[in-house]
């Protein structure tokens, strides 16, 4: 088990490695360079001066170096859109928000996706099933742009109840929308994974036994099916999770919420080099964990991939 | 039963949840000020921005020589200097501090501040990329660009702690206004050294904790992309006056949210309201709506060193063909037809030229040598924003129609579209131009060869000739008057094409007092209140 854990490990930061160099020099294919971004045009000479004091006036690789280097002591460096900050302290504000967002958006998922799913499975082929799919395949095909809004004028605006913009860590009243939008996609794929998991496995023999020697049907369902039906379901958790909690700028953007996704798309638009590979450097890492965990869960579920590590 | 249950919890949870007062009714019991600022600052040393969002923070945080007047744009109200004078010929500038002026820690505001903060500016490490606004003092320009190195040389002198001394290169009738702007604020010299030296472009001394400002309020809290909080600064030499408690400055970057975040009860007033907005707003919220004119034009930039283009006859055809009425009417609403390049400010109002007449169109392009657009390159128009593409469409439809030409339509993110722009490699762009302060060189310098942001390929040396003359003059009316001619010039060649004045679209609430219509849009913060 231990090697298996250090092997995925040294996996993993392979993969940071190469993901870095690749983002690093993709931004630096990027047309024009980040001080050529405001409204107004720079002085030639005031451009050159602040080329020096970035060190763009250096060559290529040799910024390629000095980079890796004070990643690898742990320097996340300094932002150059937002003037003077320091990459860390930007993520330290933004990520708990990503994180707190994504955390309820999964459990709100959670909540309206399996339950749908069991259902649907539970009664295959009836009215609820068709209506739970139904819902699911809506909530898959509206994109997250469409429901957002449309919750906020009517929550917000028209009936004034709910905030329809900002962030407060402690004020449940702000994380109602935003984490029911977010949510609802993830619900939709949950409930369909859900429901093929239940049918697959409430077709097998056992659960014909099961029945055969006069279990409830409800107990048929939770105790000796919901385990193994949420397989897939948990294969998806992990990098669902990974990609919720990293921050989804549609959401960002329609409830003005200070979370990653608004700096990852910055840090692109103004080729913000700092910016911009601390936070691939910090999504590979939540994906690479994410996919390690869902792959223990995984085992734990299916008692038939334990040992083949 | 477990699930259903929690099924159920979750919406009873929200309906027990929901707000019984809305956050403006909350902030006007507490006299906070809400307002949305469309970005997150990219610093808040103001010597290190040039945006608008900054703009508006700065304003709260820091206070220049002379202070804005609620309602009259040519105004002065005295601000850290108490009063001015200068000599006959406008060249050489006293001012007298406020005598009770301190910063936010206490520290008495003097005459070196303004020194340090100049010098700051100028110092050729610290790169400001916006230091040409104080090229108008004696020897700044030669000190910035390292021709000189002796910063005594520089036309600035603190001539005793309340006295700023500034001697100008030419005569600047308007210097108390240009003082209104950022780049002209000063910096408190004990903190900015007790955290770096000169030449350090960013230190700890802008930060949440260590921000030492002169303006009439102080920073509370900053959270990235999501809130500035500013309270009053109880140091502050005229704090009897200030009236409101606070200001909230929300980042807000997509306008329909921020528009819904108004109607929700959010803010007092909003940075701007989409055009396919305003129509509803007149309909159903009349009483919020703001359309006030903005010292901008929009235009079409040209590429004067391309065939064709580079032909007065043929970038004059191509204006005479974009009827600006319709434009105004149908896609830029609220915005006025350009009729100069330069919208009127003050006692400046350009002879208005431009205007809509398809057959002289014609025939210029004929007698350019593309009779009915025959042989006429194609070109294409650069866009960088989605709210460009509809009058880059019109454009495109109204020459085709009028000139029988076909122009396509570009694509661009911003970075590339302005480094295409630099490089001269576009053919024709839309773009937007909005002035620094209330003097027509703020639009007119632009054209000189030089000029970084002329990207045209075009210069014009009777024209400079013109701008270089009414720089040396100090009777302001004979001054205005040769920047008309200036004007008259560059509208006769048109190296770009007007096409609107800008407008501020916005919401606003009625219970804000002491806002009015201002061309530049700074807004004394000092004098707003709330009177629900």
């Amino acid at each position: 088990m231990i090697r298996y854990i250090l092997n995925r490990l040294g996996q993993g930061l392979l993969v940071l490695f190469v993901l870095f160099t690749i983002t690093f020099f993709l931004v630096d294919a990027l047309p024009g360079n980040p001080f050529d971004k405001g409204d107004k045009a720079l002085p030639a000479h005031v451009m050159e001066r602040m080329k020096e004091y970035y060190g763009y006036d250096k060559p290529l690789p040799v910024r390629y170096f000095v980079r890796l280097k004070s990643l690898a002591t742990g320097d996340l460096g300094v932002s150059s859109r937002l003037e003077g900050r320091e990459v860390g302290e930007i993520i330290s504000q933004a990520f708990p928000v990503s994180f707190q967002l994504g955390f309820i958006a999964m459990i709100t998922a959670l909540c309206i996706g399996v339950p749908l799913g069991v259902i649907a499975a539970w009664k295959k082929n009836t009215l609820m099933d068709y209506s739970a799919m139904t819902v699911a395949m809506m909530g898959i095909c509206i994109p997250s742009f469409v429901i957002g809004p449309v919750l906020a004028d009517y929550f917000g605006r028209t009936l004034k109840w709910l905030p329809v913009v900002d962030w407060n860590f402690y004020d449940p009243r702000y994380w109602i929308l935003p984490a029911l939008t977010l949510g609802l996609i993830y619900a939709a794929y949950l409930s369909r994974l859900t429901r093929a998991g239940m049918l697959e496995t409430l077709g097998q023999d056992f659960v014909r036994t099961a029945r055969a020697k006069g279990v409830p049907e409800k107990d048929i369902l939770i105790r000796h099916c919901l385990r193994g039906g949420l397989i897939p379901a948990a294969a998806y958790i992990g990098p669902a999770f990974a990609g919720i909690v990293s921050g989804s700028l549609v959401i960002e953007s329609v409830f003005a919420i200070p979370g990653l996704g608004t700096h990852f798309v910055k840090a692109i638009e103004s080729e913000d080099e700092a910016v911009l590979t601390s936070i691939v450097l910090l999504f590979g890492s939540l994906v690479i964990i994410a996919n390690f965990v869902s792959d223990l869960l995984g085992a734990w579920l299916n008692p038939r991939l334990r040992g083949s590590h | 039963m477990r699930l259903p249950s929690i099924l159920l919890t979750l919406p009873l949870l929200a309906l027990a949840s929901c707000q019984k007062e809305t956050e403006v009714e909350r902030a006007n019991r507490e006299g906070i000020f809400l307002i949305g600022n469309s970005a997150e600052p990219k610093s808040l040393d103001h010597q290190l921005v040039t945006g608008v969002p900054e703009s508006k923070i700065i304003g709260a945080l820091f206070e220049g020589l002379a202070g804005d007047h609620p309602s009259e744009d040519s105004t002065m109200l005295p601000g850290a200097a108490a009063s001015w004078s200068h000599n006959e010929d406008l060249t050489q500038w006293t001012f007298k501090l406020q005598p009770e002026g301190k910063w936010s820690d206490g520290e008495p505001v003097t005459a070196h501040d303004f020194v340090f903060a100049y010098r700051r500016l100028l110092t050729p490490e610290f790169a400001a990329p916006y230091v040409d606004m104080l090229y108008f003092i004696e020897n700044a320009e030669q000190y910035n660009k390292e021709e000189i190195s002796d910063f005594s040389k520089v036309g600035v002198k603190a001539l005793d702690d309340l006295t700023l001394f500034v001697k100008l290169k030419e005569p600047v009738p308007f210097l108390p206004a240009l003082t209104r702007h950022y780049t002209w604020f000063p910096v408190p010299e004990h903190a900015v050294l007790k955290h770096g030296t000169i030449s350090d472009r960013f230190t700890e001394w802008c930060t949440l904790e260590n921000l030492v400002g002169n303006g009439p309020f102080k920073l509370k809290e900053w959270r990235y992309h999501n809130k500035i909080e500013v309270e009053r600064n109880p140091h502050y030499w005229d704090a009897e006056t200030v009236q409101l408690n606070g200001i909230r400055f929300l980042p807000i970057e997509n306008p329909y949210t921020e528009a819904r975040a108004f109607l929700a009860g959010q803010l007092h007033s909003i940075y701007s309201l989409p055009t396919d907005l305003i129509q509803w707003t007149r309909e159903n919220h009349p009483e919020y709506l703001r359309q006030e004119p903005y010292v901008g034009t929009t235009f079409i930039r040209i590429n004067n060193t391309r065939p064709a283009l580079s032909d007065p006859r043929v970038r004059k055809a191509m204006s005479l063909c974009i009827d600006r009425e319709e434009m105004c009417k149908y896609i830029l609403e609220g915005y006025t037809p350009a009729t100069s390049f330069t919208p009127k400010m003050g006692e400046y109002q350009p002879k208005p030229v431009l205007g809509f007449d398809p057959e002289k169109a014609r025939e210029l392009l004929a007698e350019a040598g593309y009779p009915n657009g025959k042989g006429f390159p194609r070109f294409s128009m650069l866009i960088s924003k989605p709210s460009a593409r509809a009058s880059a469409e019109a454009f495109q439809a109204m020459w085709k129609e009028h000139l029988n030409i076909l122009i396509d339509i570009q694509s661009m993110d911003w970075g590339s579209y302005n480094t295409a722009q630099q490089n001269l490699d576009f053919d024709l762009s839309s773009a937007g131009w909005i002035g620094d302060y209330l003097d027509p060189t703020t639009f007119l310098n632009m054209w000189t060869g030089g000029n970084g942001n002329n990207n045209t390929g075009w210069s014009n040396e009777e024209y400079e000739a013109l701008l270089s003359k009414a720089a040396q003059q100090s009777d302001a009316a004979q001054r205005l008057e040769i920047l008309k001619q200036a004007e008259e010039l560059l509208m006769e060649e048109q190296p770009i094409l007007p096409v609107s004045f800008y407008s501020r679209n916005y919401l606003h609430r009625p219970e804000v007092k002491g806002w009015h219509p201002l061309l530049l849009d700074n807004h004394p913060w000092k004098l707003l209140s709330l009177e629900p």
